[in-house]
């Protein structure tokens, strides 16, 4: 794994102390709001509906048990015992007080992490795949670049002030796990006709109040070329992004305006320029360097096959049902990759206890390499079991609310904050997935359903991704009141699809109703094999707007 | 600061929250910050609301809260209520942790 150079460890004390002194200032009087607030939000540091909210940066999602450990921990001391994993595998504590955050942010640098990049007008937080490293059919770890463009990206100066926020997400897998269609850049990890590895790019996707799907702009960039390929993206977006107006400031915007064509011409023109000056192709050493910290391990040589594991599913029906919704297969023979739900029944998605935090990092550091993966549908990946101890890992995680068995079935929601904690928020998505999970609880019925992603977000920046949910939904005011606008068909995988508008909004005592009608429609229309999102996209929204409104 | 009020309100008060903790307050009437809605001074009519806010400051120039802004209220028994959801939940707390925030510090 990854761990901090020099280099980086510097500059993050420097932001600490620098920021401890901010903080005194403001406490004093010296400094107003309107100076702290940037500094404060450069920081990760938000004010939101009860209190202060610190986001903290995890690297395309990779942790350390070390690290898991000292979150848990910095809840406890901190907050109320508990944090919030979001879309963008951050983590979020809801209680800080300004006062303690510098103390708070010390602790976390004795682990080599921070909060910067998590919030402003910058470089965000580079996502990946949770699967990173073990895929069976990964071309390369894609850690790899992302920690490449981490480092170009964490402080450059010409991307400190960008007309909005960028995010970047990389993939290695023909299956898409890191939605990065729906990315400012989204990186796909290829391999050519001759062998070589490189990047497709794609460029301005984007969810919020204008969802786009990314467009491709290059088949293929060299491994040297990366770097010069992105700044030259970011080049054109400086020159061109609207700073005058929030809402068209996005790359999106501007790929939507002057068409992909015409944008791929001016990337090129830039590249050739970036080229020219040479300075910015990557060093193969510096490429090897990173690369030796995310080395595949030493992996045991085991038998494809474990029979305490097969003897364990057939005696334990629990076991078994968890063991098929909560594990893929690995690329190592004898190994398995384990999906822990943070979506247990009636739970809040993406919650969890410094308990449960722990926990998980006690059994990472038992089976699986000591290192802990959170994904963006707000899960935790432990990434390198060995068959032989799944169910001793079972038994632990469930001893502890951990042992949910609903990876990709209806009840794995993704949903944001809302307007219980978000000052943006229109209404709430929390007790929404709260009521859907209770609703279809019953682990049979799921299987019945069968994979179904439903995602929802409080208001239309989309933190909860719900234009891309095979059902969204999207909370929203009216007068004071909380309404649910219903969409269907969104996807963000390979074949990423903005969903449609079903129909009007519901209220919250409908909404629910309204999801299972969906649901029973599709139940009743699908043929052999499909799941939700092919049986939609064969035959439309139509037959979900008879059955929703036909009895309003 | 969005604007959390309704053009015709008939009733509102002031919030805002305390920049040392980030927790909510309301203005009373006595010119101090109170941790309960049902301490809130009510303000009738556009006049006296803004009249009310401009009452906040004095505690934003001396950094005791940031963002203050009106919101509507209405009477009810014993008290008052905020009108809307958003303002309802910031009087109490996460409507999904009831161990949390005020309802569960000010019983
Ligand atoms: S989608 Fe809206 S309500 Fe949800 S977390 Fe993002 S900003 Fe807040």
């Amino acid at each position: 794994m990854y761990r901090y150079d020099e280099f980086d460890h510097e500059l993050v004390h420097e932001r600490v102390a620098q920021f401890r002194d901010q903080v005194g200032r403001r406490l004093k009087g010296e400094l107003t709001e309107d100076e702290f607030k940037p500094l404060r939000l450069m920081n990760g540091l938000y004010l939101q509906l009860h209190a202060y909210m610190l986001r903290v940066a995890i690297p395309y999602g990779t942790l350390s048990s070390r690290q898991l450990h000292k979150l848990a921990e910095i809840g406890r001391v901190y907050d109320k015992g508990y944090g919030h994993f979001t879309t963008r595998q951050n983590l979020q504590f809801n209680w800080p007080k300004l006062k303690d955050v510098p103390d708070l942010l010390a602790d976390l640098a004795t682990v080599e992490m921070h909060a910067i990049q998590t919030s402003g007008n910058c470089i965000r937080n580079v996502t990946s795949d949770q699967y990173a490293g073990v895929a069976q059919d990964e071309i390369e770890d894609p850690r790899i670049i992302s920690e490449v463009i981490r480092q170009w990206s964490t402080f450059h100066p010409e991307f400190s002030y960008l007309p909005r926020k960028f995010k970047i997400a990389v993939c290695a897998t023909p299956d898409d796990r890191a939605a990065i269609r729906v990315h400012d850049i989204g990186i796909q990890v290829v391999r050519n006709a001759s062998g070589e590895v490189g990047y497709e790019i794609y460029v301005g996707g984007g969810l919020g109040r204008t969802p786009m799907i990314g467009k491709k702009l290059n088949d293929f960039v060299p491994k040297a070329d990366i770097l010069a390929y992105l700044e030259s993206v970011m080049r054109v977006y400086n020159m061109h992004g609207r700073r005058d107006n929030m809402y068209k400031a996005r790359i999106k915007i501007l790929v939507h305006e002057i068409g992909a064509e015409e944008m791929r011409r001016q990337v090129d023109a830039e590249f050739a320029e970036v080229k020219k000056a040479g300075h910015l192709e990557l060093p193969m050493a510096e490429l090897e360097r990173i690369q030796a910290y995310f080395a595949a391990p030493e992996y045991e040589t085991l038998p494809e096959v474990s029979p305490e594991f097969e003897a364990a599913k057939k005696a334990d029906k629990d076991f078994a049902n968890w063991v098929r919704a909560n594990t893929a297969p690995h690329r190592v023979p004898g190994y398995a990759i384990v999906n822990i739900s943070l979506k247990p029944n009636g739970g809040t998605p993406g919650d969890c206890s410094s308990d449960q935090m722990d926990v998980v990092a006690d059994a990472a550091e038992k089976y699986s390499l000591g290192e802990i993966r959170v994904t963006h549908e707000q899960n935790l990946t432990l990434a390198n079991v060995k068959q032989s101890d799944l169910h001793a890992l079972y038994q632990m995680l469930e001893a502890n609310g951990l042992g949910t068995s609903n990876i990709g079935l209806i009840t794995d929601q993704i949903a944001c904050p809302g307007l219980d904690y978000c000052a943006l928020a229109n209404a709430r998505s929390i007790p929404i997935a709260q009521q859907i999970s209770e609703r279809f609880q019953d682990l049979e019925r799921q299987h019945h359903i069968g994979e179904l992603k439903i995602n929802t977000s409080g208001c239309i920046n989309a933190c909860g991704h719900h234009h891309v949910g095979h059902i969204g939904i999207l909370g929203v005011d009216k007068k004071g009141v909380e309404y649910y606008q219903v969409t269907l068909g969104g996807a963000a995988d390979q074949q990423t699809a903005v969903g449609d508008i079903v129909g009007p909004a519901f209220t919250e005592g409908e909404i629910v109703d309204a999801i299972e009608t969906i649901v029973e429609t599709y139940i009743d229309l699908r043929k052999d094999g499909e799941r939700f999102i092919d049986t939609y996209r064969r035959v439309g929204v139509d037959p979900f707007k008879e059955t929703l409104y036909a009895t309003h | 600061m969005a604007q959390h009020s309704r053009k015709g309100a008939k009733f509102q008060a002031v919030t805002a929250s305390l920049l040392v903790e980030g927790l909510v307050v309301y203005l009373t009437a006595n010119g101090d910050w109170s941790e309960s809605l049902q301490d809130a001074a009510v303000a009738e009519g556009k006049e006296e609301g803004d009249a009310l806010l401009a009452r906040a400051d004095a505690a934003v120039a001396s950094n005791l809260v940031v963002e203050p802004y009106l919101f509507e209220v209405e009477p009810v028994e014993g008290g008052i209520n905020a009108s809307s959801v958003r303002e309802q939940i910031r009087k109490a707390g996460p409507t999904v942790r009831l161990d949390l925030g005020k309802q569960a510090e000010l019983g």
